[in-house]
């Protein structure tokens, strides 16, 4: 009844070419952002602020550059966590060290020492691929650490390589409340998301997709496999270094090498299975349901009182990650982006089912 | 020169050990295309039920044949619950799905047994020197190490055999060359997949008794299986042999890299910073320099590409 297409006619190429193209969809996001930017910053306790949307966020962002390599290009990779690490030690070193740099210049420039180190970790997947490729980006994920731990520098002679993030300023207004962290975070956000839609539905993204698909078949009819796939790793990892130095400015405030873990590569990589592996939309889904889903089981167990043993909950959060995982790839390989887009297809039929 | 040999024999010995792990991947991987990432989360499993089963009072044999039971139970689990559905999906996919295993069996694990760390003793084996060498070459190489060694030797003997010469052994290498052909020509997928998990169990559980005897029985163990990825990298994934002489490869260099490279290092550029602990990622970028030059592996299967 509602969401319905029909009499939405697309006269010129510049309508059938636009990022939503049905009028519903437009009117959704605009309301989703304006829910977001308009309304949360105003109802949303701290704690919900601090502690759970300027997460999700990040982690979106971070799930969104894992998606465009893994599920767009088809390379795995499992040193996403290193690539924030990256992100996050080249902001505070470029703050520290250039007087009056301003602090997004410093994100971006961030970003792009990460898509640089990226690259050359990149540089194997031009003769490996699958599972030898995995392996490679374990060898970053560790090297990486390793590397941000044992030289004083990156951290400036702090101990056991802790960094402290300065404060985030821009033209002189200070983001300290909570509510100015959460703007700035979405605002950013906002901004690389949709680049990153943009970017895969022109010719780049067309041309990731090919080389995923099968990359002989690609290379015959014209795309370069070299430059793709470093593309998708340098794209890739400049997304997850923005997230890493969002990671460190406007979520931990203290970060420290060691808490850029394996872990947390996994993480992210569940949030791209569980969110949708080649979505974008996805990605936001999947890192709100990995973020929730422990303080969800946390609440549930408090809620259960003292039935469930105290050793277990910890466990239990592993074994239900775990199931779900193994759920979420049996019943629906695509994620829950695709539950979503059923349900779009749900509502076009909506109230007649046939 | 006698430093030098103690350390390489020290790092051949535990190269053995992480080809005890890779052989858990590598038969798995050989049987059913299935990268098995949960291989370190089932020796964690396999040695946990044993250390819990022990303390029991139940005595060393029968505890082992009993968590053997345990990781059989686990293969057949593992069939039903994640392969069956997931038959035909995209390697990528089982991949993930094994991770998604991974997490499921330490929380199972740990859930049953507790998370504190426990000692784990073989019987009449003590990680000491072995005198007679001591006296004659003064190496001194451990006496638990030159076990751990002979038992790994035994067990690729007794696969090899299996592999070879047993009925289900061709059965297990028919599937691996063609899952359709295999059950074209009646060879039942499923049990030969239960039969390759268990095998596999088996593998993680004497890897995990070594390990837990040398280490502890903790959570770290998981971390061992990850070790053992540059293993199969320079093993080549469908290699049994591959995944011994790359044990031996990444063992050796890793500890004699550990001792030589960052004093090197150091004195050349004049670093004053402690540059040790590379042994953690030493042996990933060993494998990715082997893969440059190889990106088969020494032994794996040639890949040709077709459109």
């Amino acid at each position: 009844m509602l969401y319905r297409e029909a009499g939405q006619f697309k006269a010129s190429y510049k309508e059938d070419q636009q990022i939503f193209p049905i009028r519903q969809d437009r009117i959704a996001i605009a309301l989703i952002l304006a829910f977001f930017y308009l309304v949360v910053p105003y109802f949303a306790s701290q704690y919900w602020l601090q502690g759970i949307m300027i997460p999700v966020l990040i982690f979106s962002l971070a799930a969104i550059g894992l998606n465009i390599l893994t599920g767009y290009a088809g390379q795995l990779s499992l040193g996403s966590a290193a690539f924030m690490a990256v992100g996050a030690f080249a902001a505070y070193n470029f703050v520290l060290r250039i007087p009056g740099m301003p602090i997004l210049v410093a994100f971006i420039l961030a970003g792009l020492c990460a898509a640089a180190v990226g690259m050359v970790f990149g540089l194997p997947s031009l003769r490996i691929k699958g599972f030898y490729l995995a392996v490679a980006t374990l060898a970053a994920q560790f090297f990486i650490v390793w590397a941000l731990t044992k030289f004083p520098w990156f951290s400036n002679n702090s101990s056991s390589g802790v960094i402290t993030a300065q404060k985030v300023e821009i033209l002189g207004y200070a983001f300290e409340t909570p509510e100015a962290k959460y703007l700035l975070t979405l605002a950013v956000v906002t901004v690389l998301a949709l680049l990153a839609k943009n970017m895969v539905r022109s010719s780049i993204g067309r041309s990731w997709m090919a080389i995923r698909d099968m990359d002989v078949a690609a290379e015959v009819i014209g795309i370069r496999p070299m430059h793709t796939k470093l593309m998708a790793f340098a794209v890739s990892s400049f997304y997850c270094g923005v997230a890493g130095a969002l990671y460190a400015y406007t979520y931990l405030g203290t970060v420290e090498p060691e808490g850029f873990n394996l872990d947390l590569s996994f993480k992210i990589l569940f949030m791209v299975i569980i969110g949708g592996v080649g979505s974008i939309m996805g990605s936001f889904l999947g890192a709100a349901f990995i973020v929730l889903l422990p303080i969800f089981l946390n609440v549930a167990m408090h809620a259960l009182g003292g039935w469930v043993p105290q050793g277990i909950s910890s466990n239990l959060e592993l074994i239900v990650f775990g199931g779900l995982i193994i759920f979420f790839l049996i019943v629906e390989p695509h994620g829950l982006a695709r539950l979503w887009q059923i349900g779009k297809e749900k509502l076009r039929l909506w109230p007649f089912p046939h | 020169m006698q430093f030098f040999f103690e350390v390489l024999i020290g790092g051949l010995l535990s190269g053995v050990m992480y080809s005890l792990v890779a052989l858990g991947f590598v038969l798995i991987y050989k049987a059913s295309g299935v990268f098995n990432f949960a291989q370190g989360a089932m020796v964690f499993f396999a040695a946990l039920t044993f250390v819990g089963i022990t303390e029991l009072g139940v005595p060393f044999g029968f505890a082992l044949i009993l968590a053997f039971g345990a990781m059989i139970l686990l293969a057949i689990a593992t069939e039903r619950v994640v392969l069956r559905p997931l038959v035909n999906q995209p390697q990528i996919t089982l991949f993930m799905a094994t991770i998604g295993l991974t997490f499921l069996v330490e929380g199972l694990a740990q859930g049953m047994w507790g998370a504190s760390v426990r000692g784990l003793e073989i019987p009449g084996i003590q990680d000491e020197p072995l005198e007679w060498m001591m006296e004659n070459t003064g190496i001194g190489v451990s006496k638990f190490d030159l076990f751990a060694a002979g038992v790994s030797a035994v067990l690729v003997v007794v696969l090899a055999l299996f592999f070879n010469k047993t009925r289900v052994g061709r059965a297990l290498r028919a599937v691996a060359d063609d899952h359709q052909a295999a059950l074209a020509i009646g060879i039942p997928l499923q049990d030969i997949w239960r039969i390759v998990w268990a095998v596999a169990g088996l593998v993680a559980l004497v890897a995990g008794v070594m390990w837990g005897a040398r280490n502890g029985v903790q959570f770290a163990l998981t971390f061992v299986a990850l070790k053992a990825l540059p293993v199969l990298i320079i093993g080549g994934f469908t290699s049994i042999p591959g995944a011994i002489v790359g044990g031996l490869i990444i063992g050796a260099s890793e500890k004699l890299g550990e001792i030589y490279i960052p004093p090197f290092v150091q004195s050349t550029f004049g670093l004053e910073t402690n540059l040790g602990g590379i042994e953690g990622w030493f042996p990933y970028v060993m494998a990715l320099l082997f893969l440059l030059v190889r990106p088969e592996g020494l032994f794996g299967e040639k890949h040709i590409d077709r459109v």
